[in-house]
């Protein structure tokens, strides 16, 4: 059985408390509203996009710890990112979260980049959530949410 | 160990033994294949004793045949334990006649039966349909489906600041055009015990029909249809120990009928041309095709297990376990019970100061205490309270008071894990 402590790791408990980049930002170029109708949680994420970079990023929502931090962590590694930057985060997140076959514990998935590498391990906190099934659309929320705002703004993501 | 059973309270039986959890946690297969389980989610689906697993396999290994059609002994047999299984049903809630009794899957059909037929029927634009700010979805959107599709208007009873239906604001919002009143008898979320008796007599009073919601109640305390004077009770087998699948609209035997049928099909038909086709009366006519005859007949062995052990004996111990767990809980700094205000019985939701509900569900389930955490499909209700989620533990003829040490337990250890054991 797994430790509680691998999925609720300080790194994450204090992100859940103390959410990073929390709050709307004003005139976003880019928005998109995420839902978990399974639990209720939801959440808005913010961007203001800047030639193909993500000058600015934040969220705001009511979630778990999970999903807080999250949210919180995926604020703070796509900060300055290029899209196709932050296209190879998610697919590194995804793997990371969803327990593929690759994204193990020494972070830096095929595809990650040079140059994301010290992005990678930031996340690694979040790949205890990949034994608790139950949980895992709670950390992907914020970021299929981002990924919809991107790419259209003004949808609702659903994770269930 | 033996110590602690002694000392734990036991409520007098029905038959003058003693309730007592442990023992009739033995008649329960679950519990012993999964040792340390503490569950606390009946109100979701409850655990099902021996006698009902074991005789839904004795009933197919010898008198299963389809039903009401066949000339041989096997297919008699089998109609004669389904209706039986109806006779039964009908008993346990003092219906006055088994035809009052349709089987459908489980209350949300009940409900939906109740809409389409008895609603499309008799509902005009602008009548109303009633119901309360602590329905389960399954008593909100059949109703919302019916008012988009007729004109109707669905009007919302509120609750007052303890979590109880506000009974003087429900008999204000009953007018003429008050048609039906839509109800649950013990709310899904809160565990709160609502007054239908009040409820039936103000409703009717207006000259509206009443339904009754019992899928908290009928798994809780005596229900008696007749004594209610509801027009229509609906509840889920899988609920109070029975299998999934089968679930009852009890129904006033003129107010069925009245109602044209629902589904077509085998069975609710007496004859059958190209150009005209002749029903079945109540309750065959609601039964199109063949039914869930083998969780009909669970559920009449889920019902004697219940009566065995006294309807009003597991009432007493739902609402005494229901109070422990409230003062235990409360007892706990940083805990928030939520509507929970008045009597409640075998469900209590609460909150902890800074842990999501869907955290606190996965660190208890690494304690092996599994519980409910979300909106317990009554969103409308979450917005009322002003919360997301809670979490919710709820109780059965298994659960005693250890279960909620164990319970209160997991709420320190959580805690714990998230650094919030300051306040102590």
């Amino acid at each position: 059985m797994m430790d509680l402590r691998d999925l609720y790791q300080d790194i994450i408990l204090d992100h859940g408390r103390h959410p990073r980049n929390f709050g709307p930002l004003p005139d976003p170029s880019h928005l998109a509203h995420g839902h978990n109708p399974l639990c209720g949680d939801t959440v808005t994420i913010f961007v203001r996009l800047r030639d193909d970079r993500i000058a600015e990023v934040s969220f705001e929502g009511k979630g778990c710890a999970i999903s807080t931090a999250s949210a919180s962590l995926m604020t703070e590694v796509m900060l300055n990112k290029t899209l196709a930057e932050a296209q190879a985060l998610f697919a590194h997140f995804h793997t990371l979260a969803t327990g593929g076959a690759t994204g193990g514990l020494t972070g830096g998935a095929p595809g990650l980049p040079p140059g994301l590498e010290e992005e990678g391990d930031r996340l690694e906190p979040l790949a205890g959530v990949k034994a608790y099934p139950a949980r895992v659309k709670c950390a992907t929320l914020a970021w299929h949410t981002l990924e919809a705002a991107v790419r259209g703004g003004g949808t609702v993501v659903k994770t269930e | 160990m033996s110590v602690l059973i002694q000392e734990r309270p036991m409520v007098a039986r029905a038959d003058g033994g003693a309730f007592d959890p442990v023992v009739i946690r033995r008649q329960f297969p679950v519990f012993e294949r999964n040792p340390g389980l503490v569950f606390l989610d009946t109100a979701a689906s409850a655990q099902k004793p021996a006698a009902v697993i074991d005789g839904l396999a004795e009933y197919y290994r010898t008198d299963y045949a389809n039903v009401h059609r066949g000339v041989y002994g096997l297919s008699a047999r089998s109609t004669a334990r389904f209706e039986a299984a109806r006779e039964r049903v009908a008993r346990f809630l003092n219906a006055a006649d088994a035809s009052e009794i349709v089987f459908v899957r489980g209350a949300t059909e009940g409900i939906n039966l109740v809409a389409q037929a008895w609603g499309l029927a008799f509902l005009k634009p602008g009548d109303q349909v009633l119901v309360s700010e602590l329905e389960h979805h399954s008593n909100i959107v059949p109703w919302q489906m019916l008012r988009d599709r007729l004109g109707i208007e669905l009007v919302v009873a509120p609750i007052d600041a303890g979590g109880g239906l506000d009974l003087e604001a429900f008999a204000h919002l009953l007018t003429p055009r008050t048609k039906l009143v839509a109800m649950t008898h013990v709310a899904n979320v809160t565990g709160g015990l609502v007054p239908v008796e009040r409820v039936v007599d103000l409703a009717h009073a207006c000259g509206a029909k009443v339904l009754l919601d019992g899928c908290q109640a009928v798994p809780r305390l005596p229900v008696d249809v007749r004594a209610l004077d509801c027009d229509f009770y609906v509840f889920s087998g899988h609920k109070c120990y029975g299998p999934t699948g089968i679930g009852v609209l009890y129904a006033k035997r003129a107010v069925l009928d009245a109602m044209p049928p629902w589904q077509g099909g085998g069975d609710m038909i007496r004859t059958v041309t190209f150009a005209k086709t002749t029903y079945q009366d109540a309750p065959q006519r609601f039964e199109a095709g063949t039914p869930d005859i083998a969780g009909a007949i669970g559920l009449g062995l889920a019902l004697d297990f219940m009566d065995g052990l006294g309807m009003a004996a597991i009432r007493d111990h739902e609402a005494a376990l229901t109070d422990h767990a409230r003062d235990a809980l409360l007892a706990v700094p940083g805990v928030t019970l939520i509507g929970a205000d008045g009597p409640g019985l075998g469900v209590v939701s609460f909150q902890v100061d800074g842990i999501h509900p869907h955290d606190l569900a996965t660190i208890f389930d690494r304690h092996d205490v599994a519980i409910r955490a979300g909106h317990h499909c009554a969103q409308p209700l979450m917005d009322r309270l002003g919360v997301v989620a809670t979490a919710r533990a709820s109780f059965g003829v298994y659960s005693d008071e250890d279960d909620v040490a164990a319970l209160v337990a997991a709420v320190r250890a959580a805690q714990r894990l998230f650094g919030l054991t300051s306040a102590r």
